[in-house]
Parts: C-alpha cells; structure tokens; sequence
C-alpha cells in the first residue's frame, strides 16, 4: 500500500460516513501524547535519538501489528513531497507541526484512516483517533487501546505525581485533548454565538475554528476540547466536553427551529441561493464556498434540500482547500487558479449528488 | 503602517496579544503574515503562541520573588542534568528537554502547573498498565482511604472495617512487591 493509496482514496471515513448526532456533529477527535522515557524529548533530540524512536516503533509494528483497524503504514515525513504533506494536514491526520518543523517526524496511519500516530512531533508520539459524529466515549476507547498495545513494548515517560510527561506543561497528566466539531449555522444566524464562546472558556473549554487556534469559524464549524489535562481522569475530561456539547446541540437545534418559525423563507431562500451558486459558479475563493456549503448543509437538514447526502459539507470543506486541490490537478496552482478548480470541483460533486 | 517583519511592505495584518494584562501588539504584512501563516490558518496545537504564553506565566513568577531572594540566588542557572536544558532555555522554548525536567524544575514547576490547569497539579487520570503496577496499588489505597473516611463519618463502622482490610491487603502487596524488587 503506497502513499498514492491514502491520497486516492481522499475521502477519509470520518468524512463520509455517518455518526450520532451528525445533523450538527461532523466529527470526534482524541489525541493522547506520549513519550519514550529514555530518550530526550523532540525539543532537544538528536537525530539519532530520533531515529531510534521510530526505529522503535517499526520494532513493535514487526512484533506485533495493530490489526483491529487492518494494515498500518509508516510515513516518513522527509520522503514525503510537500503537497502530500499538505494534503494529510488538511485531512486532519498530521498537524501542521509535524509536516513543517518536523525533520524527523513519521506518521502511522490505519488504512480507515481513523487512526493516526504522528511520531517525533511535538512529543514522541501523539495518538489520535478521528471518529465521524460525536462518539467520544467510542474514541476515547481506541485511543485507549492503541496506547496500551504500544505500552506492552515501550517504557513510557511517566510520573506517579504529574502523569504522562510531555514536551510542554500544557500537555502534561493524561497528555489527552478531546475534541468535537461542530457546525453551528443556526447559534450564528440567531447571533448567540458571541455570548455562548465566553460561557463555553470558562468552563476551562476552549473554541476555535477549524483549523485550530486564532482560524476564523470558516463555514460556521467549530472546535470545542479540553484545555486542563491534570487533575481529571480521561473520562471526567470526556465527560466534561460532552455535557457542553449536549447543550450546544440542544440549542443549535433550538436555534433552527426558532429560525424555521420565524424566518421560514428568508432561510428558504438564503439556502438556495446558497446552492445557486454553488452549482453555477466558475471562480469561488475558500471563504465564500466554506459559507455556501455551510447554508447548503442546514438546508439538507433542515430538510429544505433533499437527495442530497449530508456529508457533502465534510467531504467539500476538505477537498476545497488549497493542498487538495492541487492534488486534484496535479501540480501546484496560484491562487486565482484555485478559485478556478474550487468552482469546478464542487459542481461536479454536485452533480454526481443528482446523478 | 509598515510591515515590522519586512520593513518594506504596508502592514495589513494586525494583531494584539496580552499576557496577563501586558500588550504586545504585531502588524504584518500579507506576504509575511503567509510566511509565518501556517502558524495562523492550521494553528492547530502549534506551540508558537501557547510557548510565548507559557514563558510569561513563569517568568511574572520569578519577577515576583526576585525581592524576596537574595543577590546570590540570582546568579544560579538551574540546569537539567540529564539533557543539560537550563531554565532559561525553557523559559525560552517553553518546551522541556527530557522527562528528568519535570523533577529538575519541580519547585518553579508547581505554581504555573496550578495555573495552567485550574488549581490542579497532580494526575489522576489513567496509569501504565505495566510500569504503574505499584502505583496502581497506591492510588487504589488512596481511593479505599477516602472512603473509609467517608464511612466512619457516616458511621457505617461495618463496611469501615471490610475497606480497612482491604487496605491491608494491599498495603501487603506493595511491601512484597518492593522486597522483591530489591
């Protein structure tokens, strides 16, 4: 199985399928950081050090093959061109960090892509599980298992007192950030957004775009996880997080409904307009295609749209952005180009939702 | 406004971030606000702001006991002696060198620790099944030790005594595995 294979198959499950509560929740990540004890941290290793932990991690592949998700497959960060780095970053299966200031990073990947291992970024290795819809309890529990199967074989860094040693004290206890995305159309458009982000922080909670800290809410999705990861059990964080996303869900719902009453056609037609262009225009930059693709998701659930799949605003806000669609063209493209490509790869997608 | 990064360009990228009350202010201009933009648009767990953040919470630490510590003290650069990281350096990087830091820094550690996640500074989340066997059985003990104590405060002096046996147990275990271990 090669890296042509990960990049073919672009669509990663947690984009296309379906999960508990996906009319609001598109997806449910876990990441566990975690670190040999013997070996210095990325912060000051050195590349032989860095060698060796991923020397290491072939060891354990070799010994023992995590086989509940298929094969697993080794990525080495510097045999990888930058647009297929890219295009995994865009995928959400390697952080920015490792694809960029990572000269020693690698990457394990299941084949369902719902597991991620990212080796030598921050910490040694982060373990991330990427769920579609909100099934914390669910990831949390692969998370689990994978690092117990990689506890069989590795003395860990840890500390009776701190817990899981990490690179930075942010990180430092169960080493676990839990988070949720969610698409937040209707809290948006009822503008209680602005008052329910301050709420949702101090609850020791933090909110972001989709792409992480300081992005804009591009296509009214949001990022709520954990910030304290000592002194809570892995299951109190989970537990934590859901019961503000529960409330979030009830009121985005609250929200629709609310808007349905009063603003039935206005809605009606924002969200058709919204198709509109969507499947006639030739030049449409990121941002005016993340909020059409937003207006066309909360049309399909609100059932102003139908024959059409949900998991269209998954699979379009990934392959709209710029690393795939370069992939899609097979070379680099300037930005103009893209807003070209952006235009046609959606009307196609569109179309073969007719189809 | 001119870029401060270039010095050439008109800035169009302004953005402020306070520590703890502090202002710094940032104007960039597109092209160099794209160089350092992955950090932006993919931010994600990036270090680069948490970092900043992170050596502001230490060293208002240490500007605050520098009246109370003596001229001499001053002059000591704490230093890991497994991977030779000083404090400085992680002050600097905000990241630590190796898993010995946490015990070499451990008294600068505590109070930003406390801060960083709300009041709490020691784990009590999941342990290593296979090094934490010991530990498994202290925190055990520890969770029994409350609930004993919940239990005579309640005065269920029954139940008391079958959790103190079970204390006992364990307490045994420990002492052989230890004894075992030496």
């Amino acid at each position: 199985m090669s890296l042509e294979h990960f990049l073919s198959q672009a669509v990663s499950s947690w984009m296309s399928e379906e999960g508990p509560d996906s009319d609001i929740v598109l997806s449910t990540r876990i990441r566990l950081a975690r670190n040999f004890n013997k070996y210095k941290l990325p912060t000051l290793f050195s590349y032989e050090e860095a060698k060796k932990v991923i020397y290491e991690i072939e060891g354990v592949l070799k010994q023992s093959d995590f086989r509940k998700f298929g094969l697993m497959e080794l990525l080495r960060i510097d045999e990888m061109q930058p647009l297929q780095k890219r295009v995994l970053v865009e995928k959400h299966l390697i952080s920015p960090h490792l694809a960029e200031d990572s000269p020693y990073g690698a990457v394990l990947l299941t084949e369902n892509e719902e597991v991620s291992i990212m080796i030598n970024e921050e910490d040694h290795l982060r373990i991330q599980c990427l769920f579609p819809g909100l099934q914390l309890a669910e990831a949390l529990n692969t998370a689990n298992e994978v690092d117990d199967w990689l506890e069989n074989h590795i003395e860990y860094a840890f500390d009776e007192k701190y817990g899981y040693l990490t690179s930075c004290p942010t990180n430092v206890g169960t080493g676990i950030r839990a988070s949720v995305m969610m698409h937040l159309p209707g809290l948006i458009l009822t503008q209680q957004m602005n008052r329910i982000i301050p709420a949702i922080n101090q609850l020791g909670l933090v909110v972001r775009g989709i792409y992480g800290e300081g992005s804009e809410a591009l296509g009214n999705i949001f990022q709520i996880s954990n910030q304290i990861t000592l002194g809570k059990s892995e299951e109190d964080i989970c537990r934590d997080l859901m019961g503000v996303v529960s409330q979030l869900i009830s009121q985005e719902r609250s929200a629709r409904e609310a808007l349905r009453k009063t603003s039935n056609i206005q809605l009606e037609d924002r969200v058709f307009r919204s198709l509109g262009v969507l499947e006639n225009c030739r030049i449409i930059e990121s941002k005016e295609a993340a909020q059409c693709l937003s207006d066309v998701r909360l049309g399909i659930d609100m059932g102003y749209i139908q024959n059409m799949s949900r998991t269209i605003l998954n699979e379009l806000m990934i392959l709209t952005q710029p690393g795939f669609l370069q992939q899609y063209a097979g070379g680099p493209l300037r930005p103009f180009e893209r807003d070209i490509r952006r235009a046609s790869l959606i009307r196609e997608r569109i179309k073969l939702e007719s189809q | 406004m001119i870029c401060q990064e270039c010095n050439q360009r008109p800035a169009a990228l302004h953005f402020t971030k306070i520590i703890n009350g502090e202002k710094t202010e940032f104007h960039l201009c597109e092209k160099c606000a794209q160089e350092h933009g992955e950090m932006f648009i993919f931010g994600g767990d990036s270090g680069f702001t948490i970092n900043n953040l992170l050596a502001g919470l230490f060293s208002i630490d240490q500007s605050l006991q520098k009246p109370a510590q003596s001229p001499f003290r001053q002059e000591d650069i704490l230093q890991c002696g497994h991977c030779s990281m000083t404090f400085p350096q992680f002050l600097k990087v905000g990241r630590f060198g190796c898993a010995h830091c946490y015990e070499t820094f451990k008294d600068q550690l505590v109070p930003v620790l406390k801060r960083l996640h709300s009041g709490n500074w020691t784990h009590t989340g999941k342990i290593p099944e296979r090094i934490g066997g010991e530990i498994h059985l202290k925190k055990q003990i520890e969770i029994l030790k409350n609930q004993l104590q919940e239990c005579i405060s309640h005065e269920e002096f029954e139940k008391a005594a079958k959790i103190r046996d079970e204390i006992r147990i364990l307490e045994k275990k420990i002492a052989a595995s230890q004894e075992g271990g030496e």
